[in-house]
C-alpha cells in the first residue's frame, strides 16, 4: 500500500546525485509540485531522464535554471534554450534519445528484458557504438534498458493504495516510468478511495507505487 | 495561393486517403488539414499520445490536460483515443501510420532526410522524428524549396542524418519531387517556375518525369 505524504516530504527522497525520471511531454503530465518542491529541497547532480528540458520556467527546466542537473537524458530541448547554452558552457550533460527509442528503453527497464531491436537509428549518430543485428534480412540497433533510482510522475486521479487514472494526453512516459525506478513517487491530483476508479479503467497499478505526494497537503509557498 | 506555406500545404493534403492515419510535424505540416480535399477524412496521430487527434480548440477552449506534440493546446475527435508514449511509438515503427509530413533542413538524391540539428548552431534533438520516418509507410517533406537561395536538396546530406534513405516525396512551392532508386524525379512543377529554375535551386541533378505536369493551383 502506497504512503501518502507532502511534496516536500516527496522531494526529501531525493538525494544528491540521485537519477530522477520524471514523467510528462513539454510540461504537460508532469509533476509540477513535486518538481516545485524539489527546488525548494535544491537537491544536486542530478541525472533527470524526461523527454524534454520543458518550457522556460516550467517544469523540468526549473531544475536546470537551479542548477540542479549535471546530466540530462532527453529527445528534444528545442523549446528551452537554457539547455543548449548550459550544454555549450560545459554546465550541463546532454544525451539525446529519440522519442521511441527513450520510451522503449524504460519499458524494457521496468519489464525485465534485457534490451530490444529497433531500425531506428541506423545510418545515423545515434548508431554509434551501438551493436548492429540482423533478423531475417534487416538490420537493427539493439537498444539496452534504461532505470532509474527515482521517477516522479503525476496521475489524475490516485486511489489510496496508489492505483492511477490519467487525464487526457498526460500519459506520455508516466505509464512506462511508474514500472522502471526503485522508488516511485506519484504526485496526485485528485486523491480518491479504493474502488473509485474501477478496475477496468486503472492504467498504472498500485504495486508499483511507493508513495503518493498530495499537494494539498503541507503546501508551502516560497 | 499567394502564400508559399498555404501553397505547400495545399498540394500535401492531395497525397493523403479517407482514413489514413496521418502524423503532421510541428510548423507548415499542421496547416494541411486546412485543405483537405471533400470527403477525406484522415485520423491524426500525435506521438505525444493521440490518436485520432481534433482541430485546435476554440479560444478559451484550451486545456493543460490535453496538448499536442509540440506541446500546443490539442483536442480530439469522437473516436479517439488516448495512448501511452510506449504504444504511440509501437504505432509508429510497427507501421500504423500511413503517412507522416515533415520538414528537412536537407534531404538527398537517396531519400537521406537531415532535420534535427546543426553542429555547433542548433541542437533541438530528434524527438519522434527518427521513429516516425523509419515507421511510416510514406514520408512527405514539406519545405520551402531552399534556404534563402541554397539549396536543400541536395547531392548528399552534409548535417548529421536522421535516417537513410526514408523519404518518399518533396513537396516544395517550386515542385514535387518524388524519390526513385534512379533519384530524384520532377513530377510536377508550379507553373511559376519554369523547369531550368527549379534545377538552378536543386543540387542534386533532377530527373525530369516524361509526365510532367503543373501543379494544380
Amino acid at each position: 500500500m502506497a504512503k501518502i505524504i507532502t511534496v516536500d516530504e516527496a522531494a526529501e527522497k531525493i538525494q544528491d546525485g540521485m537519477s530522477v525520471m520524471i514523467g510528462g511531454f513539454m510540461g504537460c503530465g508532469n509533476p509540477h509540485s513535486v518538481i516545485d518542491a524539489l527546488v525548494r529541497r535544491n537537491a544536486k547532480d542530478l541525472t533527470i531522464i524526461c523527454n524534454d528540458g520543458g518550457w522556460p520556467g516550467f517544469g523540468v527546466a526549473k531544475l536546470i535554471t537551479n542548477r540542479q542537473v549535471k546530466k540530462l537524458i532527453a529527445t528534444h530541448i528545442g523549446l528551452n534554450k537554457e539547455v543548449g547554452q548550459k550544454m555549450s558552457a560545459g554546465e550541463l550533460e546532454v544525451q539525446l534519445i529519440p522519442q521511441g527509442t527513450f520510451a522503449e528503453r524504460i519499458r524494457c527497464g521496468g519489464n525485465g528484458m534485457g534490451g530490444f531491436l529497433t531500425p531506428t537509428g541506423l545510418g545515423t549518430i545515434v548508431a554509434e557504438g551501438k551493436q548492429v543485428v540482423n533478423v531475417n534480412g534487416k538490420d537493427y540497433l539493439l537498444e539496452l534498458p534504461l532505470r532509474a533510482d527515482a521517477a516522479l510522475i503525476i496521475g489524475y486521479k490516485v486511489d489510496r493504495s496508489g492505483n492511477i487514472w490519467y487525464r487526457g494526453t498526460t500519459r506520455t512516459f508516466n505509464v512506462v516510468m511508474a514500472t522502471a525506478a526503485d522508488l516511485v513517487i506519484v504526485e496526485a491530483e485528485n486523491i480518491v478511495e479504493v474502488g473509485e476508479i474501477e478496475p477496468e479503467n486503472v492504467v498504472t497499478q498500485s504495486i508499483f507505487i511507493d508513495y503518493i505526494a498530495d499537494p494539498s497537503r503541507g503546501w508551502r509557498i516560497l | 495561393m499567394d502564400n508559399v506555406r498555404s501553397c505547400i500545404a495545399a498540394r500535401v493534403a492531395q497525397e493523403l486517403k479517407d482514413g489514413d492515419v496521418v502524423n503532421l510535424g510541428i510548423g507548415l505540416p499542421t496547416q494541411v488539414v486546412n485543405y483537405l480535399p471533400e470527403g477525406i477524412k484522415i485520423i491524426i496521430h500525435s506521438e505525444n499520445g493521440i490518436v485520432g487527434a481534433g482541430t485546435k480548440p476554440a479560444p478559451g477552449m484550451e486545456s493543460r490536460y490535453y496538448v499536442d506534440a509540440g506541446g500546443q493546446p490539442a483536442s480530439i475527435t469522437p473516436g479517439g483515443a488516448y495512448v501511452d508514449s510506449a504504444t504511440s511509438f509501437g504505432i509508429i515503427r510497427g507501421g500504423h501510420v500511413d503517412a507522416t509530413i515533415l520538414g528537412a533542413l536537407e534531404v538527398d538524391e537517396e531519400g537521406n532526410l537531415a532535420n534535427w540539428i546543426i553542429p555547433g548552431k542548433m541542437v533541438n534533438g530528434m524527438g519522434g522524428a527518427m521513429d516516425l520516418v523509419v515507421g511510416a509507410k510514406k514520408v512527405i517533406i514539406a519545405m520551402e524549396h531552399t534556404s534563402k537561395g541554397a539549396p536543400k536538396i541536395l547531392k548528399k546530406c552534409r548535417l548529421p542524418l536522421t535516417a537513410v534513405k526514408v523519404v518518399d516525396l518533396i513537396i516544395t512551392e517550386m515542385a514535387v519531387i518524388k524519390v526513385t532508386d534512379k533519384g530524384l524525379e520532377l513530377i510536377e512543377h508550379n507553373p511559376k517556375y519554369t523547369v531550368e529554375k527549379i534545377q538552378a535551386a536543386t543540387e542534386a541533378k533532377l530527373i525530369i518525369s516524361p509526365e510532367l505536369k503543373p501543379t494544380a493551383a
